[in-house]
């Protein structure tokens, strides 16, 4: 019986492996020792060795295909053995279907067993998997095996079943000698769409406002296990406090003798500032969608504004672009729609970072929760005279706390601390807010 | 549109450049008093004279070097070689001079020249004058290689060509002069190295240059009558090759089929079907089908050379093989 090479635990958190590159092809010697696949790992590449000499015999898990941890890759035959197993010809019918053998029953069972744990695994997608203790009944009748070598399917359709996560196994070819095609694949995922397929949402593709950044495993990794930890969106919080005496005298001037409905807000200033840091900081203005990021190439900054009985959340868009003066005269008149209850959607919708001011309450800081599909939201607290010490003095300060909210998967704390920073800095020195 | 010939085509854009730019000449056999052999410069000996339409002895080495250095003296020549088949007698000029010049002398010499000949077979002239060879000038750097089809084509790209500072191998097809097509009036300039989609379908791909893609089209026009939806994309030129345009194409429509008229062997539908399978493997729902000419010296016979090249019922059959369909 040939050696199995099964999916190797490369890491204690490792679940699953991806084959990355085979580093031998069938028929190729290999020793004992020596590397013959790359596995890609939630966190490196790893390059497994064979734990027999012989002859690469078959290839079950293809480049670029992942399979649980245990599951077998591919196969090496022993001296003296020229062809695969029975086992392995009835149960590797076609490169997309990796077989889960658990490496015990693999071994101890006959062939015609182990071809029937692997019918009653395709029908029980849902199931972990575990080790079984005793052989399943028989599942119904299994396939006549494939003929020797690969299964047919044209590069268009191997292509699409990637993108469609369509297993080509289960896929019937329309083409000449069975060959799969395009128009079968594409029938495939109609009739059965696959459960988390990697497709983009259309309107997240089409968008020309959005530029799309594949996440690595890495990031991917992370970007789970934030949400297993807590919630769909994985928070994370940091705060400032920012001196705000210089922005509040400037305003003071700004505002002497205009109109009541003309007056700036510290409000419309942190829209500014916040507006104008997130060109800096474009992963801010990003989102998360199924291992990718979504990046917002236009800056809409909410705010939220309550309601009778909830809360609303106005929109500033291409809020970077907009003078202080008009961006104040749009926030106010945005804010009175909202309280009017004569919002239109076009009025809330499409905002890319949002901005929750509790201030005006007495309240000193706050974390907010974000709005999705945002990754962060600002919660801005009130500005009160506070004791600090400066050179070694104590001295009242016009002191105002930030908190941003963050979403993990989307960026990290030093990103988070270094935006926060920008924000703090734009508002300390608000020259540039008034221009 | 004015509908003329290619052959007009060709004459106006000669005449044009020349009424332009005075450091255009022509230099070839019998161009001159008799007008050509073709007809391509009718006209034209007569309205500029000798100084600037130049009759030339029998031997294609000197009229192709003599074009040679008077593109490296500053003028802008066009040579007529009467067939492709006689430019074998200059190869070293053109591939050993034309093409080298400018790189050899670090850009400090250019060879805006352009050799015209036509090509193809067809018209019973025998295995030494019915060949395509523009693939052995395709093959060779610092030669720009254009083939139009149609008579716009063959208008703009021959002013292009003249206008370009390179040395230009500018294919012409003996079975293309009578053909009729309409020209846009006014300056018509298609950039080089950019090839054309002939007609859009989405089913599949039939790329060809020169004549083919008149065949091609025939083609699409009757795989039409079956329902499928040939796009034709016409190459114009060889050197440099156009591959987005052709990738473009068949990630539409997943399948190709190549054609020439010449040897397929090592030829343009070797190199188009390489590159299609370098540039949109991923996209081909089939293996690529190549038809080319007959791989013999060409029969004098009539049946015989007829068989010998690539017909339309051979592209519709070319293109149904790659859908999986019975010819």
């Amino acid at each position: 019986m040939p050696e199995q090479v099964l999916m190797p635990r490369l890491s204690d958190t490792m679940t699953e492996g991806t084959v990355s590159k085979w580093l031998k092809h069938p028929g190729d010697e290999v020793k004992k020792g020596e590397p013959i696949v790359e596995i890609e790992t939630d966190k490196a590449n790893i390059e497994l060795e064979a734990y027999a000499s012989g002859k690469l015999a078959r290839i079950v898990l293809q480049e670029g295909q992942s399979a649980p941890v245990g599951n077998l890759i591919g196969e090496i035959a022993l001296p003296g053995e020229t062809t695969p197993s029975p086992a392995a010809a009835g149960e590797g019918r076609g490169e997309g279907t990796p077989t889960p053998v658990p490496p015990s029953l693999a071994r101890a069972e006959s062939p015609g067993e182990v071809v029937a744990e692997t019918e009653a695994k395709r029908t029980e997608p849902t199931e972990q998997q575990a080790p079984a203790p005793s052989p399943r009944p028989p599942a119904p009748e299994p396939e006549a095996p494939e003929p020797e070598g690969q299964l047919r399917a044209s590069p268009i359709a191997r292509r699409l079943a990637r993108e469609l996560d369509v297993d080509l196994a289960h896929v019937k070819g329309s083409g000449p000698l069975g060959r799969i095609q395009k128009e079968d694949v594409e029938a495939a995922a109609k009739a059965a769409p696959a459960p988390g397929s990697r497709l983009p949402t259309p309107a997240a593709e089409a968008a020309p406002d959005v530029e799309i950044v594949q996440l690595n495993r890495m990031q991917q990794t992370i970007a789970r296990r934030m949400v297993e930890a807590k919630g769909p969106v994985p928070h994370f919080y940091v705060s400032m406090d920012v001196d705000m005496a210089k922005a509040l005298a400037d305003l003071e001037e700004l505002n002497d003798g205009l109109p009541k409905e003309q007056l700036v807000t510290i409000n419309d200033l942190i829209v500014r500032a916040c507006a104008l840091a997130l060109r800096d900081y474009p992963d801010v203005n990003s989102f998360y969608q199924d291992g990718r990021l979504i990046r917002n190439r236009r800056i809409n900054v909410g705010f939220a504004v309550a309601v009778q009985g909830g809360l609303m959340e106005p929109v500033i868009r291409d809020a970077d672009g907009k003078a202080l003066k008009e961006l104040a005269a749009e926030s106010k008149a945005l804010a009175r729609k909202m309280r009017e209850g004569k919002a239109e959607p076009r009025d809330y919708e499409g905002g890319t970072f949002s901005i929750s001011n509790l201030g005006m309450y007495g309240v000193t800081e706050f974390s907010a929760i974000i709005n999705p599909p945002h990754s962060a939201i600002l919660a801005v607290g009130a500005v009160q005279d506070r004791p600090v010490v400066v050179d070694g003095h104590l001295a009242v300060s016009k002191r105002c706390t930030l908190t941003l909210s963050a979403d993990h998967r989307v960026f990290y704390g030093a990103t988070a601390a270094e935006f926060l920073r920008t924000v703090k800095q734009k508002l300390e020195k608000p020259l540039q807010l008034f221009t | 549109m004015p509908e003329i010939t290619y052959r007009e085509a060709l004459n106006q854009a000669l005449r044009e450049e020349m009424l332009r730019d005075e450091s255009v000449l022509l230099l070839g056999e019998d161009i001159g008093v008799f007008d050509g052999s073709f007809k391509v410069t009718q006209g034209l000996y007569k309205e500029f004279g000798e100084r600037r339409v130049k009759d030339t002895p029998i031997s294609e080495d000197t009229i192709v070097g003599a074009g040679v250095g008077a593109a490296m003296a500053g003028l802008r020549p066009v040579v007529e070689i009467m067939t492709v088949n006689f430019s074998l007698l200059a190869t070293d000029q053109v591939v050993n001079h034309a093409a080298k010049i400018r790189y050899m002398f670090g850009g400090h010499a250019t060879v805006p020249l352009v050799i015209r000949m036509p090509g193809g077979g067809g018209h019973q002239l025998g295995a030494q004058h019915s060949q395509s060879l523009e693939v052995w000038y395709a093959n060779i750097p610092g030669l720009v290689v254009v083939a139009p089809a149609t008579p716009a084509d063959a208008k703009g790209l021959l002013k292009t060509s003249i206008r370009d500072d390179n040395p230009v191998v500018f294919i012409e097809n003996e079975g293309l002069y009578n053909t009729k097509g309409e020209v846009p009036e006014g300056e018509f300039l298609p950039p080089l190295g950019q090839a054309d989609v002939k007609r859009q379908g989405t089913d599949v791909s039939l790329v060809s240059h020169s004549r083919m893609v008149l065949l091609c089209l025939a083609a699409a026009d009757q795989l039409a009558q079956e329902g499928i939806e040939a796009e034709v994309v016409d190459l114009r030129s060889l050197r440099p090759l156009d591959v987005a345009t052709i990738r473009t194409s068949v990630e539409k429509t997943n399948h190709a089929v190549v054609v020439e008229e010449g040897w397929g062997s090592y030829g343009i539908t070797a190199e188009t079907a390489a590159l299609i399978y370098e540039a949109a493997f991923d996209f081909l729902e089939s293996p690529v089908a190549r038809i080319s000419g007959v791989e013999v010296p060409m029969p004098y016979a009539k049946q015989m050379e007829q068989a010998c090249i690539p017909t339309v019922e051979q592209i519709v059959a070319g293109a149904k093989k790659t859908l999986g369909k019975a010819a």
